[in-house]
Parts: structure tokens; sequence; C-alpha cells
């Protein structure tokens, strides 16, 4: 076990990151109403049941084992010596919070802002299988992901583990760089989703026995779109408190984070409805909507050090491949995702890494904040960056692929056949969200 | 080779991390990280294949 040197943290930083961080509930608030208004009818009470359930169950769960295994800068972490190079792959803290100090210093702000995005991490799976996932099943998922997929990755970013330190041991750039959990949150979550769609298989109807994806539209636009804003303020909550806490921003950097945290997504929401407008004739809401989070989500890595026409840049690109990627899965790989998930949160999340590698000044400016133009880049900062999305897909999706598979294996993880086809409300909660309307028709006949 | 797929995205992990324990050079640094990668995506490939496959099965 070593412990590292604690960064140090002024009262008006911890005053200001408070703040921000009592932002971040927005956050989860906004996807759990675009999750709820992508999903049909039949479906939506149990959705926004579930959300309850995931964010309980994640704050339990990192309560109990997901702090003490992240751990954070300063505090005590196993390691191990490899050619003589520390590589710190475990936080060592106590379970309980114990030996956590509740009292606004920077370990007890990364705690409090982790019980948050760790929900928010497990809302991304409920999106995807949405419709057919076990209430009971969608608890304990979430109960692993919090409790050990999340914590272990986050230890190695925020932690300072051996994926922050590449820079100091191996001379990667200044190390993986996430000031707002492009990859920790969005992509951790993402690739549980992509995992569970897999597990699960498409909704009853969503396929027709030639292959082809019928349209199941969502129930609620509004709620998407409204969903939409209120994740904006929740983002600008989570980048700038992250960036705070784990880029060692001064309060000041708070505007820079807002700013390329709303140009990001507003690049993307512009370039998703162009898209659809230009391939449908018409402005896509949902794929808008899809669009918006995605750079939202993008924008999480980098939103400390990139410069404001970078985060705009960064967005169009994440609004264009969102709008290409969500058809793409669902006609091409057969991936049943009502929400957009994947391509949001996975996909997004590593183009937000990846794109602070390809903006040298982000580097630049983490070294020497009032002398960017003229640092010197140490070494490629992208290498860093990429062993870090190399790490997300060869280590975290077929660890939380075969978490959930053993799950599945005990407890299976999707609802009945023909319970799914009466719908979740009536099959896990016994009633519909809408009692006084008709709330389907069986569009199931036909296959 | 659903089997296959998921453990080749371990293995192509396990280059990469070879890569820089092992490698001083820059240059093939670099490669070997690439190499590491498209062995991940290839796993990736093939175990997506198998799911696709799987589920025509079932139908």
């Amino acid at each position: 076990m070593s412990p590292q040197s604690p960064p140090a943290m002024s009262e008006v930083s911890q005053a200001l990151c408070i703040l921000l961080i009592l932002l971040v509930p927005l956050a989860l608030a906004g996807l759990a109403l675009i999750n709820n208004g992508l999903s049909r009818l039949r479906s939506a009470a149990h959705s926004m049941m579930a959300t309850l359930c995931v964010v309980g169950v994640a704050a339990v769960a990192y309560f109990v084992t997901g702090f003490a295994w992240q751990g954070y800068p300063g505090l005590a972490s196993y390691t191990l010596s490899i050619f003589g190079k520390e590589w710190s792959w475990l936080g060592a803290g106590h379970f309980f919070f114990r030996g956590v100090p509740l009292d606004g210093s920077p370990a007890s702000l990364a705690a409090l802002l982790q019980l948050l995005s760790v929900g928010l991490a497990g809302l991304i799976p409920l999106g995807a299988a949405a419709e057919r996932w076990r209430l009971r099943a969608c608890c304990l998922s979430t109960a692993l992901l919090a409790g050990i997929t999340y914590p272990l990755f986050a230890h190695w970013v925020w932690g300072g583990g051996w994926l922050a330190r590449l820079g100091e041991n191996y001379g990667l750039g200044l190390g993986f760089l996430d000031a707002g959990g492009s990859s920790t949150i969005q992509a951790v979550g993402g690739l549980t989703a992509l995992s569970l769609v897999w597990l699960l298989g498409p909704r009853r109807g969503k396929y027709n026995l030639e292959g082809m994806p019928a349209a199941l539209p969502g129930h609620n636009t509004v709620y998407v779109l409204f969903g939409c804003l209120l994740a904006l303020v929740g983002w600008m909550g989570l980048n700038s408190a992250g960036s705070v806490l784990f880029a060692g921003a001064p309060p000041g950097r708070t505007v820079l984070v807002a700013v390329n945290t709303l140009l990001s997504a507003a690049g993307a929401v512009l370039a998703a409805a162009a898209i659809t407008r230009y391939r449908f004739g018409k402005p896509d809401a949902s794929l808008s909507a899809n669009g918006w989070v995605c750079g939202l989500v993008a924008s999480s890595a980098g939103c400390a050090w990139i410069p404001p026409a970078a985060a705009l840049l960064i967005g169009l690109v994440a609004g264009a491949l969102v709008t290409y990627t969500v058809a793409w899965m669902e006609v091409h790989l057969a991936l049943d995702d009502p929400a957009g998930a994947i391509s949001v949160h996975a996909l997004g999340g590593i183009w937000g890494i990846l794109a602070v590698g390809l903006f040298p000044r982000a580097a630049a400016v983490a070294v020497t904040p009032h002398a960017a133009n003229t640092a010197v880049m140490p070494s490629p900062q992208i290498l860093a960056q990429v062993v870090g999305v190399a790490t997300l897909v060869g280590f975290v999706l077929p660890f939380t692929y075969s978490l959930n598979w053993l799950l599945n294996r005990f407890f299976p993880q999707r609802i009945p056949p023909e319970e799914e086809r009466q719908g979740a409300d009536l099959y896990e909660l016994g009633a519909g969200a809408y009692p006084e309307f008709q709330t389907h028709t069986d569009e199931f006949s036909q296959w | 080779m659903k089997i296959t797929g998921l453990l080749m995205m371990p293995a192509g992990w396990f280059i990469v991390l070879a890569a820089l324990v092992l490698l001083r050079s820059v240059r093939a640094q670099i490669l070997f990280i690439a190499a590491g990668i498209g062995v991940e995506i290839l796993g990736l490939v093939l175990f997506t294949r198998a799911h696709g496959l799987a589920k025509r099965g079932n139908e």
C-alpha cells in the first residue's frame, strides 16, 4: 500500500465545489426523463421506479465498497511494482466511508460527488435495457456496477491509479486525462449498457423474421427534450466539480468549463438536427436529443483544458457520430437500444477521451495554465488517452459482460415474453403509469 | 466464437500493457499499442458477430 500526497484545496474551492455537486442530481433527473420519454407507455412507471431503485442501490453499493476501492490521491492504495514502476491498481480504504472525514476535505467532496455520479452511470444501462429488464435484476446489476466495476476503473483514473500516472511512469503526456467523467462515468456506463443489450436481446416485436427493425417510438418527446435541458445544468455541475476535484482546476476555471460544456452540447444538437433534416427531410427530435446528450458526454473529458472553439468542434463531431451510429447499430448489429445509450455514452465518451489528446493545447494548459501557448508537449498525450480507451474495451467491457452474464445465470434478467407484451408496468408494478388511458395496442400479432 | 472474441479483448489489452512496460522507444510503443488495439477490435467484431448468429439461430 502506498499513500500519495493529497491535493491542496482552498476554502473558496471547497465552497464552490459543494454548490456544484448539488447541481449534479439535475443530470440524474434529466437522464431519467430522457429514458422515460424514449420508452413506451406500457413501461413508463417501471422506468421511473427503476430509476429510483438504481440511484438508491448505486449510492448504497458505493457507500459500502465503492469509495474504499476507488480511493483518492493521498489515500492508501494497493500497488504492484513492475520493473521498478509503481502501478496503483486498487484503493485500500475502509468500507462504509470509515476513515473519510466528511468535513469538506477534497476526499470527502470526491466521495459526495461520486455517490451521485455512480447513480448517473447506473442510469445509462437502464435506458438501453428499457422495457425488458426486471426490477430485481436491474438492482443487482447496478450493485455490481457501483460496487465493483465503477470504483475499479475510477481508481485508475481519479484515485491516483496507474492510468493517471502514465505520464509520470512512462512519459506518456500528462497521464490519462479525464476531468468530468467521459470515461469513468459515461463510457463505463455505456459499455455496461452494451453488455446488457447483448444479454437481454431485443424487445419483442422489434425485429421481424427477416431481421429488419421496426420503429417503436417513445411515448413522450416533451419529457425527452426537457430532460436534455435539465441534464445541461447537471452536467455543468458535474464537469465543474470534477475539474476542481480531479484536475486541480482553480475556481475561476469553472467559467471555461461551463462555456465548453454548453458549446459542446450546442454544436452536437445543431449537427444532429441538421443531419437528420438532410437525411429525413425534417429534424428528428429523438436523435437531436441524443446528439445533445452526446455533446455533453464528449465535453466532460477535456472541459477543463480545451479552448471553447475545440469544445464546439468536439460537439459537432459528437452530434454527427450519434446520428449515424444509432441507426447503424440498430440495423446492422441488431442492438435494440431504445435510448441510444450505447452510441451516446460509450461512443460519445470514447470520442471525448480521444479529443483531449487531439488538441495539444489541452495538455499544455494542464502543465502551465497561464502560459498555454508557449508550453511544449512532453510526449504524445494522445497515446495516454488511447491506452485509456484500450483499457475500456479490453478490460471494462469483458469484465462487466462477465459479471452480468454470471448474474443472468442465477437471476434471469429478462422479463418473460407474455409479461413483456402486457408491459413492465403491469408485470412488475401491478398498475400502469396512466391508468385512465388506453396504454397500448397489440403490435405483436403479426409476428 | 463468442468465447474467443471475449478472450481476445483482454489479450489485446495485455499487448498494450506489455508495450508500456517493456518498450522504451515511442515508435515501438505506438506500433505495439496499435497492434493491441487491433486485437481488441477483432475480438469485439467476433463477439458481436457471435451474438448476431446466436440471435438468428434462436429465430
